[in-house]
């Protein structure tokens, strides 16, 4: 907004003798006009409460009128104007002037900014219910009309979001004008309306009567799914979805699967990528009989596109479709109908494709069956173990949990370490990262004996990995380690291992000593921290890298809470005393934060 | 002049100043409407001129542009990681399509493109409560009532404001940038590869194309130009160093490094020479309004190609061929690397290219005439009728007549305009922008 700059925020006090309620509202006010955009944003934000010290009158002759035209502003300031607005029914002066919130809207309705249209879409179909019948066919669709005969495609694709809260509240006749307003933005000259038309297709033709929708809603509906736009034409199978909700088989039959036959074999692959995104809500849609008939033979076809997009979205769809299919006769088809396709992909060119297929591929052991599952399953998912990119191995354990449930993981196992170890070792530190955050998961499903026999050296060798994203991991990794597996197991295998890096040459595995003792101690409890870590901490405090001495500090401070007084009081306490008087001015600081955190001083 | 009757009266009706040097145009373009017309500059910065709107006693006046709105779009830059300056100059500008009172243009230099606001205000809010009019501080103590400011008609101004920044995505330098048809997506194309984006998402974008060889080593071309299909919003074009022209469908796959048609004229042996991989690099494409056709634009010729036919063009125009004995100079001066520009007329019908000596060519495609016209300050008095130049190649040279060897090559006419709808085209030599157009009658 232009203008001179007002007042900031709280500058000045209230005045001695003036209205004191009304400075506040004053301030806010000026400040809708603040050069500083978080000014104008927080007044915004309480427009309510400008509104109410102005009360019903003036917020509708004054406010509003201004807020009207108050359309240049910054989007997050329009967007935040947009939504107040949706809550202002009562601060206009209820049902009966709410039709007094519109002009505002309205033009918010026609920025370029497609957050803010939609935001200002979603308050006028709030207002929309707070209007009277004969206040809406007044106000309300004179406003639908006006957007949807607007010059600018932008008030157009308002319009479209608009029709179908008016629809039901209207007379027949009015009725009758909404649907010849939505017909023609579905045939518009710019893609954009189009697109917003088709994108609420849907939605209107849930509020129409059943045979409007057949009569009307379906030939607007076949259009668009024919458009020559390939990006209008992939939102009509979305509309697909809703459409078949409402009609009967038959209907569904005659009506919806051509087109949806056509969408699926569509020469676009951003189209038959659209079916295969939305094929669970399809599957939902249509029914069971017309998803043996039509839709798996159309999957098929999606899991062996010749477009990877597509063959990968079909792909994360594979557990879902097969979830959903009928209980009776689910197996046959499975085996006989997707499993083959399922084989296929496995060594797919793309490896999106077969990462896409691994996230959801342990799935099927539950629908399958153990005996399934080891003889079909088995092989596939012990082929994308040994998988040439690292993603497609990760998917298939992260996911272990669903195969252990049917088959147990001994099964896996053998498969499974070299899988491990080889991601473990990976030379991309993200992948590193990406396993440990695994190894719990593992650790839990593994057992503790495999665990400590194959796969313990891995997590103490992450500890002095050269990377300090994958050294933490592995320290909080450890922590869970032990939740699992309980103190005892600590103390035997873990602590001792960590407690001799402390000796280390490299500065950085001493740090990292102490990162572990912070991450451990709580899980491991008063005993051991006591008795094994602290010495150990104690010791590093004479530590001739400063980094390792304040640290030092910093994990008393961590682990003083779990100590008694008595060592406290005799063994940390003169530590931090001695740490804070450092020569270093960064040791000193954490020491005596330490010293004041754990009231010592 | 009445004897060419193919060619009516240009009459220069507005022409730009000179300014300094650092404000050489780099590109020009019309909006859809012919109502506003862009230029970009070295410096970095947007002009934008609007049409005069009619007036009742002023007729002869409507035509004229003035400056409507100028903007800074593009700052030099520095990537410190490739220790690299990123020149502010710009290199193409593109309009929207109009969706709302607005305008908005996209605007791109090597690296970075922009999607520019340029909005209309003429109202500005008044009265506050804790100032007076003239802005003295009120004693809050004498606020006993609250004011809502209200709007008041102010003088008309126009702003722009970067409403997107498209960055981070091109490692070389974007030569082209062109809107889809579906109003939802564009795409920036650079030596290598071409990027497509939608309007609302500017962190990340899809690449369509990539041409980059795995060894550097074994590059032997490079992308030169890039353009949607007017209407097919599946279809683009790219053009190539070598003079090829490839065509790809988005639907086929998301990665189009498979053409669908591949434009290609076999080469005329008895031409062959040293330069002629140079010169028959194409700089720049262009669809016909109807979609139909496809225009390129090579160092001495322009071409029309049916889109039905992929081994040779159906028109081919001679620009300057009396510059092929001269190629060796060119050459050494590195203005045989210049990038003309060609522009299509509002019915297809006429092609308009740029050429040295401020001169600029057109090709009447169904007569089959052509003319040569120049722009320069002398002869662009408002309503002069520029008059059609000769260059003489023989010895004897008529009057009226310019040698080969008098043409000054540092006056170069790269970027050309032609609006939508109307004979008005726009000619951009070095740091002037002339504005002619057609006199009806």
């Amino acid at each position: 907004m232009a203008g001179a700059a007002g007042p900031a925020a709280g500058s000045g006090a209230a005045g001695g003798d003036g209205d004191d309620s009304l400075y506040p509202i004053a301030v806010l006010i000026d400040e809708l006009r603040n050069e500083d955009v978080q000014l104008r944003l927080n007044s915004i934000k309480k427009l309510s409460t400008i509104a109410l010290a102005l009360g019903v009158e003036r917020t509708r002759t004054e406010l509003l009128p201004f807020l009207t035209d108050t359309i240049y502003d910054e989007d997050e300031v329009l967007l935040a104007l947009a939504e107040q607005l949706g809550n202002f029914t009562g601060l206009v002066g209820g049902p009966d002037f709410a039709h007094c919130l519109l002009p505002p809207l309205e033009s918010l309705a026609t920025v370029e900014e497609t957050v803010v249209r939609d935001k200002a879409v979603e308050s006028l179909r709030q207002i929309s219910q707070e209007h009277t019948p004969v206040a809406l066919e007044a106000h309300f669709v004179p406003l639908v009309k006006r957007l949807a005969s607007g010059d600018w495609f932008t008030s157009r694709t308002s319009a479209c979001g608009l029709f179908s809260v008016c629809y039901p509240r209207a007379s027949i006749a009015v009725k009758g004008e909404i649907k010849q307003y939505f017909r023609s933005l579905c045939s518009d000259d710019t893609p954009m309306v189009r697109r917003a038309a088709a994108s609420k297709l849907g939605e209107f033709a849930k509020v129409l009567e059943l045979d409007s929708v057949k009569s009307e809603i379906v030939p607007l509906f076949t259009n668009l799914a024919s458009d020559e736009q390939d990006s209008v034409r992939l939102l009509a199978v979305e509309a697909c979805v809703s459409i078949a909700q409402l009609l009967s088989q038959e209907d569904i039959e005659a009506l919806v699967m051509p087109t949806l036959r056509q969408a699926a074999e569509d020469k676009s692959w951003r189209v038959r990528y659209m079916v295969a995104d939305k094929f669970s809500e399809l599957q939902k849609a249509v029914g069971p009989k017309i998803t043996l008939n039509d839709l798996i033979p159309a999957f098929q076809n999606l899991l062996k596109d010749c477009e990877a997009e597509v063959r990968a979205a079909a792909a994360h769809k594979v557990k879902e479709l097969c979830e959903n299919l009928p209980i009776e006769g689910r197996e046959t088809i499975i085996m006989n109908q997707i499993l083959p396709y399922i084989k296929e992909l496995v060594s797919d060119t793309n490896q999106h494709v077969k990462s896409a297929l691994a996230s959801v591929i342990m799935g099927l052991a539950t629908i399958l069956g153990k005996e399934n599952t080891i003889e079909h399953l088995l092989p596939l998912f012990l082929a994308q173990l040994k998988d040439e990119c690292p993603e497609v191995r990760l998917n298939i354990i992260s996911n272990l949990d669903c195969v252990n449930e049917v088959i147990g993981i001994r099964q896996l196992s053998q498969s499974l370490l070299p899988a491990i170890v080889e991601l473990a070792e990976d030379a991309k530190w993200r992948v590193r990262l990406a396993i440990i955050e695994y190894m719990p998961l593992l650790a839990g499903q593994l057992g503790v004996e495999f665990f400590d026999e194959k796969l313990n050296s891995l997590c103490m060798a992450w500890l002095v990995d050269h990377v300090y994203a994958i050294r933490e991991a592995a320290t909080s990794n450890l922590m869970k380690l032990v939740q699992k597996f309980g103190t005892e197991w600590a103390q035997n295998t873990i602590v001792p291992k960590v407690l001799v890096m402390a000796n280390d040459p490299n500065y950085l595995h001493r740090m990292t000593t102490l990162f572990c003792i912070n991450a451990l101690s709580e899980a491991c409890g008063q005993e051991i921290t006591t008795k094994q870590m602290l010495p150990i901490v104690l010791k590093m405090a004479g530590d001739q890298v400063a980094n390792v001495r304040f640290n030092v500090a910093k994990s008393l401070q961590k682990i003083g809470p779990i100590l008694d007084t008595d060592a406290l009081q005799v063994e940390v306490k003169p530590v931090l005393q001695k740490l804070g008087q450092d020569e270093d001015m960064d040791v000193k600081y954490f020491a005596q934060e330490a010293i004041s955190v754990l009231a010592l001083a | 002049m009445r004897n060419r009757a193919a060619w009516r009266h240009w009459a220069a009706s507005f022409h730009r100043a000179c300014r300094p040097t650092s404000d050489i145009i780099s590109t020009v373009e019309f909006n859809h409407t012919g109502e506003l017309l862009a230029t970009g500059d070295k410096g970095g910065r947007v002009v934008i001129f609007q049409r005069e709107q009619e007036s009742k006693n002023q007729v002869h006046r409507r035509g004229e542009y003035n400056v409507y709105s100028t903007f800074q779009s593009h700052e030099p830059e520095f990537d410190y990681l490739k220790s690299l300056e990123i020149e502010e100059k710009i290199n193409k500008i593109r309009w929207l399509p109009q969706q709302n009172a607005a305008y908005f243009l996209l605007s791109t230099n090597d690296k970075t493109v922009k999607l520019w606001k340029v909005s209309e205000r003429d109202k500005r809010p008044e009265g506050y409560n804790l100032k007076d009019e003239e802005g003295r501080l009120r004693d809050p103590a004498t606020i006993t009532t609250l004011r809502v400011p209200v709007l008041r008609p102010m003088d008309l101004m126009v702003e722009a404001t970067p409403r997107r920044v498209f960055a981070n995505a091109h490692t070389y330098h974007i030569n082209s940038i062109s809107v889809n048809s579906d109003y939802e997506t564009y795409m920036s194309a650079d030596d290598l590869r071409i990027n497509l984006w939608n309007f609302e998402i500017t962190n990340q974008s899809f690449n369509i194309v990539d041409i980059k060889p795995a060894n550097m080593e074994e590059l032997t071309e490079v992308i030169t130009a890039a353009e949607f299909h007017p209407h097919h919003c599946n279809t683009f074009v790219y053009s190539s160093s070598k003079g090829t022209i490839r065509l790809c469908d988005m639907r086929a796959s998301a990665l189009c490094d498979r053409h669908t048609k591949f434009f290609e004229e076999p080469e005329d042996p008895s031409n062959r020479s040293f330069f002629s991989e140079i010169i028959s690099s194409i700089s720049d494409v262009k669809f016909s309004h109807s979609g139909r056709y496809i225009m390129t634009r090579d160092y001495l010729t322009v071409k029309v190609w049916d889109l039905n036919m992929e081994n040779r063009p159906i028109e081919t125009y001679q620009v300057h061929d009396y510059l092929r004995s001269k190629l060796c100079s060119l050459y050494e001066n590195d203005c045989i690397f210049d990038k003309f520009e060609c522009v299509w007329n509002g019915s297809d019908s006429v092609i308009m290219t740029g050429s040295y000596n401020n001169f600029f060519r057109m090709f009447d495609r169904n007569t089959k005439r052509d003319v040569t016209l120049e722009a320069s300050r002398e002869n662009s008095k408002p309503r002069a009728i520029l008059k059609p130049r000769k260059v003489c190649v023989g010895g004897k040279r008529r009057k009226d007549e310019i040698s080969v060897d008098s043409l000054d090559f540092s006056k170069k006419i790269l970027h050309t305009a032609w609006h939508p709808s109307e004979n008005i085209i726009a000619v951009a030599a070095t740091n002037n922008l002339y504005i002619f157009q057609d006199k009806v009658n």
